[in-house]
């Protein structure tokens, strides 16, 4: 395809995605801790459904949006090729292999590029989808290494409600929802902080979100 | 479907909108300028949302009865979307749900556009009814069983059943009437909205002793009695484009401010229970669709009924 067409092609297929999870979850953003500004950030959120991060880059002013790539699997998006289209061409995905075995590149490296070419990023740092009962699994490692890499970066947590209530694993057919995405205060690294005590950090200023003001 | 007198009706609501705008920026220049008063920015804002409302409402009612018709759909299908946010329910429940949205809701609307009163006016408290938690029970799940059926039944009679039927006054036929049933729509949503509005002023002016002070802290007596007898005086002066006399014309607007107050009465009692303020966040100022048509969805199906009785030959 040419590359004007893949590019036109991919904006409308993402202003369609984005009008579609607008209709089914009428997304309401608190910006409780931290005001809608295009400073570079990570945001990191719960991971309850594949919309998770659609959603996310919907409720994001466009300014922000264009600058915002979501971290995604590699090896969930590029096993066919209209994923891979919508994960490369609509939504910029800075894509990185789960499988240390398998991948060639650190996923670490390609997020901490990705942060010095100015894009803000979208990354769900449980790094699978949550289907238990407790409201978040452990956070890998990605973030600490992250926060430790690019200090100046400001990490955001976004607590992600009622879009498991949606699109239920295993269904199908979404039931149209409203879902509230609360944004809270920035976390940074702080000096000697370890990364068991960083990651509980993160963890708990996530769950802090559950609660909408 | 317009006709002299809706022209005169939204004539009439664009200057109260124009005045309401002017005193609006008045209020905001003289003690909000930064925008640090909080109830004059909310309404300002809830003039704002007015605008919109009145606009949507006179397209639809250019674009004739299937423009009613799917602009209350997608009224219901927002305030669903509000309600069932709300209601208890768990994954065995999804299919019933999608129902709800994906097959209850256009059936309804379709029965109604094609003018199927014995159709539309039992689908939902028959059918559905029985037909919906059968759907949840396949699944299993005993646990809330007849709380999560209820709820569900009770967002859908709300939501869609009652709210349809402000459309539904369009299919009514009235003799000396004909071609002219748009302005029943008008004038029901004009006098239930306006005493809605002229309650809030009410209140906000000499507003003393509240009405139910659990439920909600903005509903007062003087709001109350103002505002219901200042929409009704305004539609008993609007007897002549309805098929109503002066009296008959005074007796429909107590009743549908008396429910439209009741409507709001009761969704406050629900959105108390839920500890929300608001049903959602889509009508900036004004909160949720629900929020604005509580009052609306109560009237409706009453002052449906009542005209049919008495007056329509169907």
């Amino acid at each position: 395809m040419i590359p004007a067409l893949r590019v036109f092609a991919g904006r409308v297929t993402g202003l369609a995605i984005s009008t579609f999870a607008r209709f089914m979850t009428a997304p309401r953003a608190i910006w409780q801790g931290i005001e809608p500004v295009p400073h570079q950030r990570v945001y990191f959120a719960n991971h309850s459904s594949n919309g998770d991060f659609v959603l996310l880059w919907t409720t994001l002013p466009s300014p922000l949006r264009r600058q915002t790539r979501p971290v995604a699997a590699l090896d969930y998006w590029l096993t066919s090729p209209l994923r891979a289209f919508i994960g490369r061409e609509v939504f910029n995905a800075v894509l990185i292999d789960r499988r240390p075995e398998a991948r060639t590149e650190d996923p670490v490296a390609q997020m901490v590029a990705a942060l010095d070419q100015g894009s803000s990023l979208i990354l769900f740092p449980e790094g699978q989808r949550n289907s238990s009962d407790a409201p978040l699994l452990p956070f890998k490692s990605g973030l600490y290494h992250l926060a430790k890499a690019r200090p100046g970066v400001d990490l955001v947590p976004v607590w992600i409600a009622n879009l498991n209530r949606v699109m239920p694993k295993g269904e199908v057919i979404p039931v149209p929802l409203i879902c509230t995405l609360t944004f809270g205060s920035p976390l940074h690294l702080e000096p000697d902080e370890t990364k068991e005590a960083f990651l509980e950090r993160a963890t708990q200023a996530l769950l802090a979100l559950r609660a909408p003001a | 479907m317009t006709s002299p007198h809706l022209l005169w009706l939204l004539a009439g609501v664009g200057t109260i909108l124009v005045l309401a705008s002017v005193i609006g920026e008045i209020l905001r220049a003289r003690l909000s300028p930064a925008g640090q008063n909080p109830v004059i920015e909310n309404l300002n804002a809830r003039i704002n949302a007015w605008w919109v409302m009145v606009i949507c409402l006179a397209l639809a009612f250019i674009a004739g009865k299937p423009g009613v018709v799917l602009l209350f759909a997608l009224c219901s299908f927002a305030a669903l979307r509000e309600f069932l946010t709300l209601t208890t329910h768990n994954r065995a429940d999804h299919w019933s749900l999608v129902a709800c949205f994906f097959l209850i809701l256009p059936l309804q609307y379709a029965f109604l556009a094609t003018d199927w009163y014995g159709m539309y006016s039992i689908f939902i408290p028959v059918y559905a009814f029985l037909l919906l938690p059968v759907v949840s029970s396949l699944r299993g799940s005993t646990k809330d069983f007849l709380i999560r059926v209820s709820e569900t039944q009770w967002a859908l009679m709300i939501c869609v059943y009652c709210a349809s039927h402000v459309p539904a006054l369009l299919y009514l036929q009235i003799p000396g009437f004909e071609g002219r049933n748009v302005i029943l729509i008008a004038y029901l949503i004009f006098v239930v909205q306006l005493s809605d509005v002229m309650q809030y002023v009410w209140g906000k002016l000499i507003g003393r002793t509240k009405v139910a002070p659990t439920l909600s802290p903005s509903k007062t007596w003087e709001g109350l009695v103002g505002g219901t007898l200042t929409a009704t005086a305004v539609g008993t002066a609007l007897y002549w484009m309805t098929p109503f006399s002066p009296l008959e014309a005074a007796s429909m607007c107590i009743l549908i401010t008396l429910m439209g107050f009741f409507g709001g009465l009761v969704m406050s009692a629900i959105k108390r229970d839920r500890g929300i303020k608001d049903w959602g966040h889509l009508i900036a100022g004004h909160g949720g669709f629900l929020d604005r048509l509580d009052s609306v969805i109560f009237a409706a199906p009453i002052f449906f009924h009542v005209t049919r009785w008495v007056w329509s030959t169907t």
